[in-house]
């Protein structure tokens, strides 16, 4: 049983992964020795990870292994808990984010989220779509950024026709795409997405696979997933982390997957843990 | 066993009068809460005893339920009997409103188009109500401009903002408390500060302060309850789109919450609009004519109806009774109108 798993996801890395490796890696996000504490609880261990830019970059893991927790310190949507303690580094283009002058505001406007449960205001879907530009008072022509938006996020042709209409009464799958769209839309540099595929239908997820593929070229995203088929088949670098939030394997995804330096990631990987 | 159950229309009929369940005839017979009810139990007897070779009957023949089925409906009359009690009171009540009113407009033929028109009077024949409907609704106006937006923004502060500290706490207590203090007290407040204190006399603003003070808490537990509704992750999702902290309430967190406000605050104003106590104590009453404005003395629909009721003329106790019709009518439309805006809301949020 192991094994068969083992050759689906050898051969779906191949197949899946060419093309986007000739472009030079320069990181966009590095973290150095990154520990967060929930209270007296250890959530992240000494995390050193470097992001690429224009890269799928797939942290995997058991749960409770601290890979929701790493993808919200990077904008630092951690801030939100009171409890939470973060030491060491987390640099976004060689500056650390949690350096006193950082506006965790001015932040997320570079760094755009995905959560794992689609989360649209209870607004028409040109609002949400149009959310962070409003915010920012952006006062160009707002219907075509949103349409823009709606394209990148491969929900234009469903939408189209009924703009004014509630974000809330899309399919689950729309109102995922729909999020991404939002978090497009102000056009920043990273995207974070959080298990944006969990919620969903094996259908809507692979439409989402689709879209995280499209979105590399012009944005550099991390994804979290609890997914390891999904991992192989859409990301370039994986991060495994496992229980402890220790990170325990960070490489390519294709060696990751193939041919693991560790012997506790290949047991998770072919499912003897975890 | 299967053989049998293959065909339940031929055994169906047999079912009911082989039945010896002393529970079953029970049910067909007292049937007070409709035939949902009563059809269940029969069914569950018909499986049981389609199956009444020897076998299937000492199936079950060691679990007697006869006594505990009937307790369940016991106490099933218990509490329909004990929830009627409250529509038998408000329908008697009702009655006996309408019956006055009926009397009133009758016997001592009062017309409805002076009883709109005409303000108070010292002769029955010539009194009417609308100083008193217009002095409640500039007092509602007032009430609801001076509770809504401190009300509103204290529950926002102590929702989005307060840390979880000590002092949060003592106030959210005192927020509980001052909930159930008795209407009057605040009468006395009002009273005691404004009408005596820096010499306002007995005009509608004083009286709007304290329906204000009454109501406060109600809105503000009400708006909490609502912002508290709104899904953390529609919170999440603005901040993660760079939102500031004001932005979100603004824009997603105040828009998603305000039917549940709003709801909240005709409510309590609805509660307000009939408070008679307050409007004693800083003495709005015998004023028979319509407020010029908020500076003006005055004599609100409860009062103006309290007044009445204590004359000794039957023909003022008659205009009493129609003067609690309209200020029922409007109190159940205010509450109509907050029922059919959650309605249509709580499904979209």
């Amino acid at each position: 049983m192991s094994t068969q798993d083992e050759t689906l996801i050898t051969t779906e890395v191949s197949s899946g992964r060419t093309g986007r490796g000739d472009r030079p890696d320069e990181t966009v996000l590095a973290s150095r020795g990154l520990d967060v504490h929930y209270g007296d609880e250890r959530a992240l261990d000494g995390i050193d990870v470097d992001i690429p830019e224009h890269k799928v970059t797939a942290i995997i893991g058991p749960s409770g292994c601290g890979k929701s927790t790493f993808l919200r310190c990077i904008n630092r949507m951690n801030d939100q808990i009171d409890a939470c303690r973060i030491d060491g580094d987390l640099a976004f283009h060689g500056k650390n984010v949690y350096d006193e002058d950082v506006d965790p505001v001015a932040l997320r406007r570079k760094i755009g989220m995905v959560f794992q449960k689609p989360n649209p205001f209870p607004k028409s879907i040109h609002d949400n779509v149009a959310y962070g530009l409003e915010i920012q008072g952006y006062d160009g022509d707002m219907d075509a950024r949103v349409e823009e938006a709606l394209r990148g996020a491969a929900l234009w042709d469903e939408v189209k026709d009924q703009l004014d209409g509630s974000g809330l009464d899309l399919s689950g799958g729309q109102q995922q795409r729909l999020c991404i769209a939002r978090a497009i839309a102000p056009d920043p540099e990273v995207i974070l997405m959080d298990e944006p595929t969990s919620a969903l239908d094996p259908v809507a997820a692979s439409k989402i696979e689709d879209l995280i593929d499209d979105l590399v070229e012009e944005y550099t995203v991390v994804i979290v997933t609890h997914n390891m088929q999904q991992a192989a088949r859409i990301s370039d670098k994986t991060a495994v982390f496992l229980t402890g939030g220790q990170l325990v394997e960070f490489d390519d995804t294709a060696s990751v997957f193939e041919n693991p330096d560790d012997d506790r990631v290949e047991d998770y990987i072919t499912g003897k843990f975890g | 066993m299967s053989r049998r159950n293959d065909d339940p229309s031929t055994d169906a009929p047999t079912d009911n009068v082989s039945t010896d369940d002393p529970s079953m005839d029970a049910s067909s017979t007292d049937s007070p809460v409709g035939n949902d009810a009563a059809r269940r139990p029969r069914t569950d007897g018909g499986v049981d005893t389609g199956t009444d070779t020897g076998r299937g009957e000492a199936l079950f023949a060691d679990v007697d339920l006869g006594r505990e089925h009937l307790k369940n409906r016991a106490f099933l009359a218990v509490i329909f009997a004990a929830s009627m009690f409250g529509v038998l009171v408000l329908a008697l009540l009702l009655l006996d409103v309408i019956t006055d009113f009926y009397v009133g407009i009758t016997e001592f033929e009062i017309g409805l188009v002076q009883f709109f028109t005409a303000d108070g009077s010292r002769r029955p024949e010539r009194a009417g109500f609308m100083g008193a409907i217009i002095a409640s609704v500039m007092l509602m106006a007032l009430t609801a401009v001076l509770s809504f937006f401190i009300g509103v923004g204290s529950a926002i502060y102590l929702e989005e903002y307060a840390p979880n500290t000590r002092v949060t706490r003592l106030i959210e207590a005192n927020l509980a408390n001052l909930a159930g203090v008795p209407s009057i007290v605040y009468g006395l407040l009002a009273l005691a500060a404004l009408v005596n204190g820096i010499g306002l006399g007995p005009i509608l603003l004083a009286g709007s302060v304290a329906l204000a003070l009454l109501v406060m808490p109600i809105i503000i537990v009400s708006a909490q309850e609502a912002l508290r509704a709104v899904p953390d992750g529609v919170r999440n999702g603005s901040y993660a789109t760079g939102a500031t902290k004001w932005q979100t309430i603004r824009r997603v967190v105040l828009p998603s919450a305000m039917p549940g406000i709003l709801t909240g605050t005709i409510l309590a104003l609805a509660r307000a609009i009939g408070e008679t106590a307050p409007l004693l104590m800083i003495g709005a009453i015998f004023v028979n004519r319509t407020p010029s404005g908020p500076f003006d003395r005055f004599s609100g629909m409860p009062t103006q109806i309290y007044a009445w009721a204590a004359e000794p003329s039957q023909h003022f106790i008659h205009l009493a009774a129609v003067g609690i019709v309209v200020l029922l009518a409007i109190l159940l439309s205010m509450n109509a109108v907050a029922v059919l805006m959650r309605n249509k809301y709580e499904t979209e949020v």
